[in-house]
């Protein structure tokens, strides 16, 4: 019973238990955390507008997008991850959704900021239904943690609308 | 010194009876260890419940060696979601965020895109040939949570199996020599 096997077993076990049970509390320490973050985007430019030659429409599109995470983030958090997506229905889809921008964010001191951005990635619809679309822009953000449960919100952004020709 | 002696004493004052007992000891352990990963997979739906992320394509976020929970629900598949999914032909699961959804209005089937979030373009060079997008019959779960660096354990038994082979036999002599 006094053995060095058991004795290192015992340790290891307790070391083991100990470690998985702080990883329980501080992740469970992060439902205490109640955000309030703040969102603002505006399309400043339809670049271009067009039917590809695979007959899906694309569009891009100059994004002034400006944000505050910072409430997001607690003590266990490694970083938030945000995106803003572009969402709309279609006659043939009811839900369309296409990421057009994301960041990583490292530190709550980044997490408030204003940009100016080209869609990071390309706005190609499933078909030709984007003429005159209204769409809704939503940030998305992600809350990575050190250690425990990742928690996802988002803000929804309504009443964006596309151009009614091709330019 | 003293304990490789204590080892080899004890080696030799074996008796048959008390060997069946380790064994059966060792079996249930083992059997016990299997129940509740199997139990794993029914609660949360997936074929694997936990996965260890085994490349860079995911940081700072999710780094090697970090494990990762999975779950996989009914409800459908959204942008921004990290989901596990396989490629037909390909035996590794790829850990990655879906950043592109369309969802058919009448089946409600989705076409997903993945990308990882270091990497610089999306996954569509990771797909089979020809393939575009992802369906939900491709996805194992979705990430709800991860522990870091837990996984290498892991990680060093796939790459140098002879870590492994030692460890079991290290197990395996502690069954033996135990005196109860």
């Amino acid at each position: 019973m006094h053995s060095f096997g058991y004795r290192l077993n015992a340790l290891l076990t307790l070391g083991v238990t100990t470690l998985a049970l702080m990883c329980a509390m501080a992740s469970f320490s992060d439902n205490f955390n109640h955000p309030s973050p703040s969102a603002n985007v505006q399309v400043m430019n339809v670049n271009w507008f067009q039917k590809q030659s695979s007959g899906n429409d694309e569009v891009s599109l100059t994004l002034k997008i400006s944000a505050d995470l910072q409430s997001t983030f607690t003590w266990n958090t490694k970083q938030v991850f945000a995106f803003l997506a572009a969402e709309y229905e279609t006659p043939g889809n009811s839900l369309n959704q296409i990421s057009l921008w994301d960041s990583i964010i490292p530190s709550k001191e980044r997490a408030k900021f204003t940009i100016h951005t080209k869609n990071k990635y390309r706005l190609i619809d499933q078909g030709s239904n984007l003429r005159g679309k209204e769409f809704n822009l939503t940030l998305h953000w992600h809350v990575m943690p050190k250690t425990g449960k990742m928690f996802a919100d988002k803000i929804v952004m309504t009443g964006y609308r596309l151009p009614v020709d091709y330019r | 010194m003293w304990l490789i002696g204590e080892t080899v004493d004890s080696i030799r004052s074996i008796q048959v009876r008390q060997l069946i007992n380790q064994a059966v000891s060792l079996g249930m352990i083992v059997t016990s260890a299997l129940i509740i990963w199997k139990a794993l997979m029914c609660i949360t739906g997936s074929e694997s419940p936990v996965v260890v992320v085994l490349s860079e394509s995911m940081e700072p976020g999710f780094k090697r060696g970090d494990i990762l929970f999975l779950h996989m629900s009914k409800d459908p598949i959204r942008a921004g979601e990290i989901v596990v999914f396989n490629i037909d032909g390909r035996d590794i699961p790829i850990v990655h965020r879906v950043i592109k959804v369309h969802e058919r209005q009448d089946t409600g089937e989705v076409d997903v895109l993945t990308k990882g979030d270091n990497n610089d373009g999306d996954d569509r060079v990771l797909y089979a040939e020809g393939q575009l997008w992802l369906q939900r019959q491709h996805i194992m779960g979705r990430a709800i949570g991860f522990l870091p660096n837990v996984g290498w354990v892991t990680i060093i038994m796939t790459e140098k199996p002879i870590v492994k082979y030692i460890l079991v036999g290290l197990l395996g002599l502690l069954v033996i020599t135990s005196k109860d």
